[in-house]
């Protein structure tokens, strides 16, 4: 590895820590409500932001150094997207707090971003080179605009969920704690993977498996977390290791079935944990942090949000990518899974505007609809990457 | 015909809910309502004055807010049935959609296309949801652009009380306007790039009315887009062909009715190469094997200069040298040539030499040209060798003996030699295919053997010319700048009125009220005007 590829991962770590302490800071900084114009930040709240500012700083930094030992823009593969996407997270934060000044915002932001930069470093991460079809300029222009535009749009996500968890009455049981503790486990969920695939990844477990693929050609597949499910007409090669219990058809993939079945299980423990410890729902763990902010604060905060993030997303994720598609894969458009669901999240988005804007979907409706968006648009960065085959499975 | 007619002497069309002029409420429902419903003014939407005729029905459907949403939610459920599994252009094209769905994803595969989501996006009923959004876009945007911007453009500065009264932000107190306090909110106003208008002691400041349009602009935008999407359907406005092309042939371009030509002089295939390209790659090229660096196709464009002329040979002029790859491609007049795909190392030639089999020694070399076959190859000497049957896609024998090709590409070929030599006048019959001889008509004397294999990469090239480009890109635009004009900016205005000992004051923005709130406490801080409460507080 080149020095500038050290510097360049060290930086991100650095980022990473800095982000962890920020949210600490914040925590600190709750109890004083948004601020009108002239008010003053708390001590707190001011080291917070510069934290929170200088994580940025370093994650540029980490951007800019390994764009040049790579001689392209660090976005060309799942990591470097994912890093990208928690990077604009962060930036979209902090642009939004300088107009709200809303501590608790940070509270919420920047575990999301460190989540996603966390998950992001589960798949490879060295540098690779770019194939004949990523050898553009729009691949800078492209990418980075539709990760920041989802930056953005993850800003109303997390105006959204605080919300909820702020007026949803935690007191009894209904559809909306149960919905909202769905959500809640899918962020826990996020984290059990994290969890699993480092720890297998720290002691080193590889099941190799011969099997029969799609295409009825034999193969091998290398399981880095033990194999609940296993490959059609899968033998295991590699001695010592777990025999799946059960076997799947050719059309599943199931390395990342069986990885998504960890994380589900151990999604599962670690929340069943959580209430058994503390006897509470998660979100009703979290409603103390966010009783000093404003509703209606929050509210505007997540409808500006999708105002500032709609056009840029537009821009990036299907203008700049028609543009781009006309010049490599000879058309604008091909209903490729990963461009519907840019579609899908443009029709989403549009939506909303109309429901709020001409039907008065205000606060909570509008709440829900925030965090609904926000879970199409993870679907687009995880699923359709990972599950659907398509043009965009560059990971 | 139908007007209304204010107190105020205004004027309206009919279905005014709220005095474009002065503001009163003009409707029994309006005056009873403790705010003001702001959205588009209180104007006269055709869509909720008249319900008569069946166009009067079919213009309220689709003017509806609802309808469109329920539109736009329609097409987004249907786009994402289609990714679940992939459609009829991903799947190998080699093999046939009806049982490909069966036979790669068992009964769901197969009930999936039935009900025809192989092909959901060409499907007449998504495309029918497509156009209910059009002409919903059109109807929608008539339905309340227009009278808003009448109603915006006869405002008048000293709204009637009854209506600042029910504005969301407002204040009212016994007092009256000191000259000092105005000139002071005249200037802050004015920093904050307000527009002031004075009518009758009345002020109306009000800014960014434009941003109101932007919706209407961006719909423009959508509607042009769609309309040239849907021009894509028009016989030449769209062509898109693939051309297979071997290494040093020259092929008439599809689609340009025979004016032009393409030469393929060569087709790169180069791949990353450890020590020769950045270190920084070496890690990721171990783990994926080989990364492609480049396909390339260097191709000469030729014009027909005889195409006018029936029945003439065509006589090719060069026109362009260009390097064609992924990312690049070549182009001429509307059309572009791009890099799609390649197969590498098709046969093209073997050679065989006469052999002895006794004794190896070789009576001359025999080269096929797998695309141009000769009947018999003259080695001299009494030498010679007919080539009697020629089987490129050589698949076995029938019943009675014959061979046969499965297809005419040169995959698996097969030949039928007759061998003749001064020992064999008549000749010996030899069956050969890659690395195997058969003999039918008894054992021979000499064989064919193989020397040698030429071989080339064959490229394929996309032709597309698309004329609806320029038209989706000025669609593009216009929508982008709808969009941002919407969603950047925010329509705030701000009245300020004394009447009978009165003050009024009252705000309205289209959105961002908190910062409209901020505004407003800027400007008013230091004077005796009371600052207006938010009613709508949760």
């Amino acid at each position: 590895m080149s020095e500038l590829a050290g510097i360049s991962s060290a930086l991100l770590y650095a980022a990473f820590i800095l982000y962890l302490v920020g949210t600490f800071l914040f925590g600190g900084s709750i109890r004083q409500k948004g601020l009108r114009d002239g008010d003053q930040l708390n001590r707190w709240g001011k080291l917070a932001i510069t934290v929170t500012i200088i994580g940025f700083i370093a994650q540029l930094g980490y951007f800019i150094t390994r764009w040049a030992a790579a001689g392209h823009a660090p976005v060309s593969n799942l990591f470097e997207f994912t890093t990208f996407f928690g990077m604009m997270v962060i930036g979209a934060f902090i642009l939004i707090f300088f107009i709200y000044k809303t501590a608790v915002l940070g509270l919420f932001a920047l575990p999301i971003a460190i989540i996603i930069i966390a998950y992001a470093s589960m798949f490879p991460r060295e540098i690779s080179p770019l194939i004949p079809a990523l050898q553009s300029d729009w691949l800078h222009i492209h990418v980075t605009t539709a990760a920041a535009g989802q930056g953005i749009l993850a800003i109303s996500f997390i105006a959204g969920i605080i919300y909820l968890v702020k007026n949803i009455d935690q007191s009894i049981s209904t559809k909306k704690t149960k919905w909202l503790e769905a959500v809640m486990f899918l962020i826990v969920s996020v984290v059990g993977f994290i969890l699993i695939t480092t720890g297998f990844a720290l002691s080193d477990y590889k099941a190799e498996f011969e099997y029969v693929n799609k295409e009825d050609a034999a193969a091998v597949q290398e399981f880095n977390v033990p194999a609940l499910v296993g490959p059609n007409e899968g033998v295991l090669i590699t001695d010592g290791k777990m025999n799946p219990i059960v076997e799947m058809p050719a059309f599943i993939n199931a390395k990342k079935l069986n990885t998504v079945l960890w994380s589900l299980g151990a999604g599962v423990i670690l929340y069943v944990l959580i209430r058994l410890i503390t006897r509470k729902r998660v979100a009703a763990l979290l409603q103390p942090l966010v009783r000093n902010v404003s509703s209606d604060l929050l509210d505007e905060i997540s409808y500006r949000s999708v105002l500032i993030g709609f056009p840029v997303f537009t821009l990036g994720a299907l203008i700049f990518a028609m543009i781009w598609a006309q010049i490599a894969w000879t058309r604008f458009w091909g209903w490729d899974p990963k461009e519907v669901w840019a579609l899908i999240t443009f029709l989403f988005y549009a939506a909303f505007l109309h429901l709020r804007l001409s039907k008065g979907w205000h606060g909570e409706r509008s709440a829900w609809l925030a965090v609904i968006g926000f879970g199409i648009i993870m679907f687009n960065l995880v699923a359709v990457n990972l599950v659907i085959a398509g043009l965009h499975s560059y990971a | 015909m139908g007007k209304v007619k204010c107190e105020c002497g205004h004027v309206n069309p009919r279905g005014t809910i709220l005095c474009e002029s002065c503001g009163r409420a003009l409707t029994e429902e309006a005056k009873k309502e403790n705010l003001v419903d702001m959205r588009y003014e209180g104007s006269a939407r055709r869509s909720q004055t008249y319900n008569k005729t069946i166009i009067d029905k079919v213009w309220n459907f689709f003017s509806s807010v609802k309808v469109g949403i329920w539109i736009i939610v329609l097409i987004l459920v249907a786009a994402s049935f289609g990714t679940i599994l992939p459609q009829e252009f991903y799947i190998p094209s080699n093999i046939p959609a009806e049982t490909y769905y069966e036979d790669v994803y068992g009964t769901f595969g197969k009930f999936y296309y039935m009900i025809g989501f192989h092909d959901l996006y060409n499907s007449v009923w998504f495309i029918a949801l497509i156009a209910a959004l059009g002409v919903s876009l059109v109807i929608a945007s008539l339905d309340r652009v227009i009278p808003l911007y009448r109603a915006l453009k006869t405002q008048r500065v000293d709204r009637h009380e009854s209506f600042m009264k029910k504005q969301r932000l407002f204040a009212e107190q016994k007092a009256s306007l000191q000259a000092s306090d105005l000139e002071k909110v005249r200037e802050e106003l004015k920093k904050k790039r307000y527009k002031i208008r004075e009518e009758n002691g009345a002020l109306l400041a009000e800014k960014n009315r434009f941003t109101r349009w932007g919706p209407y602009v961006n719909h423009v935008g959508l509607i042009i887009f769609l309309f040239g999407a849907m021009l894509r359907s028009v016989q030449g406005m769209y062509i898109d062909e693939l051309l297979w092309i071997r290494e040093g042939e020259t092929l008439q371009i599809p689609g340009t009715d025979g004016e032009y030509y393409v030469k393929n002089d060569g087709f790169t295939l180069e791949n990353y190469k450890q020590g020769e390209d950045l270190e920084v790659f070496n890690e990721a090229i171990d783990r994926v094997g080989t990364v492609a660096k480049n396909y390339q196709t260097d191709a000469i464009l030729y014009r027909d200069e005889n195409n006018d002329l029936p029945g003439a040979e065509p006589e090719l002029t060069e026109v362009l040298h260009d390097d064609i790859q992924v990312n690049q491609p070549m182009k001429f007049e509307s059309f572009a040539v791009y890099q799609t795909s390649y197969r590498q190392d098709e046969m093209k030639a073997m050679h065989f030499a006469l052999t002895n089999k006794e004794t190896g020694e070789e009576f001359g070399e025999v080269v096929v040209d797998l695309f141009n076959q000769q009947e018999t190859y003259d080695l001299g000497n009494g030498y010679k060798v007919e080539l009697l049957g020629y089987y490129p896609d050589f698949d076995g024998f029938t019943k009675e003996g014959e061979p046969t090709s499965r297809s005419p590409l040169p995959n698996k070929p097969a030949f039928l030699f007759n061998m003749i030599s001064p020992e064999k006048p008549d000749g010996e019959v030899s069956f050969v295919e890659i690395q195997n001889t058969m003999e039918p008509l008894g054992e021979t004397m000499y064989k064919m053997k193989f020397k040698n294999l030429e071989t080339r990469d064959v490229s394929a090239l996309t032709i597309r010319k698309d004329l609806t480009l320029p038209i989706l890109g000025i669609g593009g635009i216009i929508f982008m700048i709808g969009v941002i004009q919407g969603s950047y900016w925010n329509h705030r205005r701000i009245w300020i009125r004394e009447k009978d000992g009165h003050i009024y004051i009252a705000g309205h923005t289209n959105k961002n009220w908190h910062g409209l709130k901020r505004e407003i406490h800027a400007v008013l801080d230091g004077t005796a005007i009371p600052e207006p409460e938010d009613r709508q507080k949760d």
